[in-house]
């Protein structure tokens, strides 16, 4: 039994924390956030060179063929400096044609995906307030070629991407996974206006948009392969809510033990203190949850579903509170745009509902345990 | 990462699932069945008694990780404790091994490891609580003996005890208020010693308040140096900090708390159908797995002789949340007749009303939820003492 990393993990995580650290340190997250696409493709092509964008694909397809427990603390530590990126798109994108992509496909895409030079994202449901597998409404028409015609709402990182794993519904009531390649004819694409700038998304509308047969991903059923990448999406986002949280609440630490107010650092008073425990004793819990739910990823995917929603539930409700308590523990300086903190509020609230809230995962932990 | 048993653990994890099998016959027994009889008996001849003990004192000389499968075993099959000296086993037996003389552990380990009798503790007085370090129950040396005067108050289990565990203050102005604290292991018959029940708030007496008037110790009872009494209270031997065993005691409490709501109503239509009680649910699975990882983890961080500081809190605090929302759970879906204890109305004879009033015990007792969280604002994240 041991449920600690490895020595290459722990030297994984310090070579990743000295290069976040070192390139992109929060000031510069802010200056990432605000360009026309959202992420660096400096960073991006640096970090395909130190190998780390092949993590997850295979050795045969020119991949480190490593799991989701590296992936994880890839995720813990650009999650630190708000690393915008469409990283954790990315891997889902890589994951769902590993899982449901013919060979050829594979050889088409991961090598590329694993340089950095083709970057995917997922588009798997329609609204943004519905993860049920019956949402998926984009209707797909299978006659020669597939045609679709909808829209998919909130889909990360399409700025970024040069390909979208669609989840479309098809004629009769099937569902099914495709490459959409995001400059197709017919794809319009309106970039939203979210609060949060490190992370991106957009509505994508198609109207009768014809796609070749060689795109679809049928290796597998698409609904399992959903549900899977719903589980894989719920373990990343609270992955890299992880290092989020213990950033935010370091910073918070280390300023009540600097400010002094009444004669005193406000660290040394309950009122400080008892929040702040509070807060660790939430990281520390929805972390160790999230790294068994990573472990399952790969070892046990029969667990996965109920540690993933768990790990997700438990960061999603604590999280805005948490990133509340940042800012009021700072007071004024808090809420301005100046101060970082902000920004990691705005990503506590951004995580909330991302691949499920913590009542959609509730309500999955209440039915598989036969409540 | 790897969940898998080495064959050896896995051989130890059989014989204590065969040795559960043979002495285990009636299933759900009581917690307190282990009183005497042959399930002590035979725990104690195959070593589970004091498991983590070394073998020269007549423990179990278990591994960690065997501490561990024990605890998980054990709670699985809902078997009764092992051992029956409760404080002793927790809290007496470790510091004696660990601090007493050869001629207290020949006189002291054998009766806790056989429950001969029971022990308490005397760390709390009516000034002192969670400041546990400024006592002032006096202890004076005279001699052979020490003379002590003063009052404890909240002492668990001293109407039923033979031996008390008292820390007095020796010295009374030293320069840190933890010196100057000696330990002393005072028989309960001795002249001066007077115990007073308190009746708790659901009518339980297991504790008192225990007053010393002129009571005679001698000089060979006093466990660890004069003065290093705090050291003595806070020693721990090498005991496994999963957390297993909570977690099992969890798991069992909600299974419960299911059984009695699937046959519930409230409002016409099945408990068990309304969101807010199957969130409320799910969320104490979440937390009860939360305490299964981080068990796991400080687990791990031991068994790698990485330090371990006051990680342990986490999970203290997580089962103060399960106690009391659990309880209160089971009671708010009753309505009015959740809160009876007696009469023919009463659901399970009370069990669930008593639930509410009975989760102080284990919040209260060894810390509040409010000093956990100065523990872990102070020890672990370094902010100032106030």
């Amino acid at each position: 039994m041991n449920f600690g990393f490895t020595e290459e993990q722990q030297l994984l995580r310090e070579q990743l924390r000295r290069f976040f650290d070192a390139k992109s340190p929060v000031s510069e997250t802010r200056k990432i956030m605000e360009s026309k696409e959202g992420f660096s493709r400096d960073l991006w092509n640096e970090m395909a060179q130190l190998g780390w964008l092949s993590l997850i694909v295979p050795e045969d397809y020119d991949g480190l063929g490593l799991g989701w427990i590296e992936l994880l603390v890839m995720l813990e530590e650009s999650g630190r400096t708000l690393f915008p990126s469409p990283m954790i798109s990315h891997m889902l994108a890589i994951t769902a044609i590993v899982e449901a992509g013919s060979d050829e496909q594979k050889r088409k895409f991961l090598p590329k995906m694993a340089d950095g030079s083709l970057i995917g994202t997922v588009a798997l449901f329609d609204k943004a307030n519905d993860y049920r597998l019956e949402a998926v409404e984009l209707a797909g028409k299978e006659n020669g070629q597939l045609e679709l015609n909808g829209k998919k709402h909130f889909v990360s990182d399409v700025a970024a991407a040069d390909i979208i794993v669609t989840a479309y519904r098809g004629s009769k009531g099937n569902l099914g996974l495709v490459v959409v390649e995001k400059n197709q004819e017919n794809l319009k694409v309106s970039n939203n206006g979210g609060f949060d700038k490190t992370k991106r998304d957009s509505t994508l509308s198609f109207d009768n948009v014809q796609i070749a047969n060689e795109m679809i991903l049928s290796e597998k059923k698409a609904d399992e392969v959903i549900s899977y990448l719903l589980d894989c999406g719920a373990v990343a986002i609270t992955a890299e809510t992880i290092g989020v949280a213990e950033a935010a609440h370091e910073i918070t630490v280390n300023y009540a033990k600097e400010r002094v107010q009444f004669g005193s650092v406000i660290g040394k008073y309950q009122g400080v203190k008892h929040p702040l425990a509070d807060m660790y004793v939430d990281i520390e819990s929805f972390k160790s949850i999230c790294y068994f739910a990573a472990w399952c990823v790969n070892n046990d995917r029969e667990q996965l579903t109920r540690y993933a929603s768990m790990a997700k539930a438990y960061a999603s409700e604590i999280m805005p509170t948490l990133g509340t308590n940042c800012i009021k523990l700072h007071g004024a300086i808090g809420y301005t745009a100046e101060y970082d903190i902000q920004l990691y509020y705005k990503r506590a609230k951004w995580m909330r509902p991302a691949f499920g809230d913590a009542g959609f995962h509730y309500d999955r932990i209440a039915d598989l345990g036969g409540i | 990462m790897d969940f898998d048993l080495t064959p050896s653990e896995e051989k130890f994890r059989d014989e204590v699932r065969q040795f559960i099998k043979e002495n285990m016959k009636e299933e759900g027994i009581s917690e307190f069945a282990s009183f005497g009889g042959d399930w002590n008996k035979k725990a104690r001849e195959k070593g589970y008694v004091g498991f983590a003990w070394p073998k020269e004192v007549g423990g179990g000389g278990g591994t960690i990780m065997e501490q561990a499968i024990l605890k998980q075993e054990m709670g699985k099959a809902r078997a009764p404790a092992l051992g029956s000296c409760f404080m002793g086993l927790a809290w007496v037996g470790p510091g004696i091994i660990q601090y007493g003389t050869e001629e207290q552990k020949q006189r002291f380990i054998p009766d806790i490891l056989d429950g001969k009798y029971q022990w308490c503790t005397g760390y709390s007085e009516p000034a002192v609580g969670s400041d546990l370090a400024a006592l002032s129950c006096k202890g004076e040396l005279k001699g052979d003996h020490y003379l002590v005067n003063g009052q404890k108050i909240w002492t668990t289990l001293a109407p039923f005890a033979a031996w008390i565990c008292m820390l007095v203050r020796t010295s009374h102005n030293p320069a840190d208020k933890h010196d100057g604290i000696t330990c002393l292991l005072v028989d309960m018959k001795t002249p001066g010693v007077e115990v007073r029940p308190i009746e708790n708030m659901a009518g339980g007496r297991l504790f008192a308040e225990v007053f010393f008037t002129d009571v005679k110790v001698p000089v060979e009872n006093r466990l660890g140096d004069e003065g290093k009494g705090w050291q003595v209270t806070i020693s721990a031997l090498a005991n496994e900090r999963s957390s297993i065993g909570e977690v099992m005691s969890m798991e069992q409490r909600l299974d419960k708390l299911k059984d009695m709501l699937k046959k519930r109503e409230i409002n016409g239509k099945p408990a068990l159908q309304d969101t807010s009680i199957r969130r409320r649910l799910a969320k104490y699975e979440t937390i009860i797995e939360a305490m299964r990882y981080n068990g796991l983890r400080y687990l791990t961080k031991q068994l790698r002789g990485e330090p371990l500081s006051s990680e342990t809190s986490v999970n203290k605090l997580h089962r103060t949340f399960l106690e009391v929302d659990m309880a209160d759970l089971a009671v708010d879906v009753l309505g009015q007749q959740g809160l009876y204890m007696f009469g023919d109305d009463a659901v399970s004879n009370g069990k669930w009303a008593l639930g509410t009033l009975n989760w102080c015990d284990t919040v209260i007792g060894g810390g509040t939820e409010n000093i956990q969280k100065n523990i872990i604002a102070e020890r672990i994240l370094g902010l100032p003492k106030d």
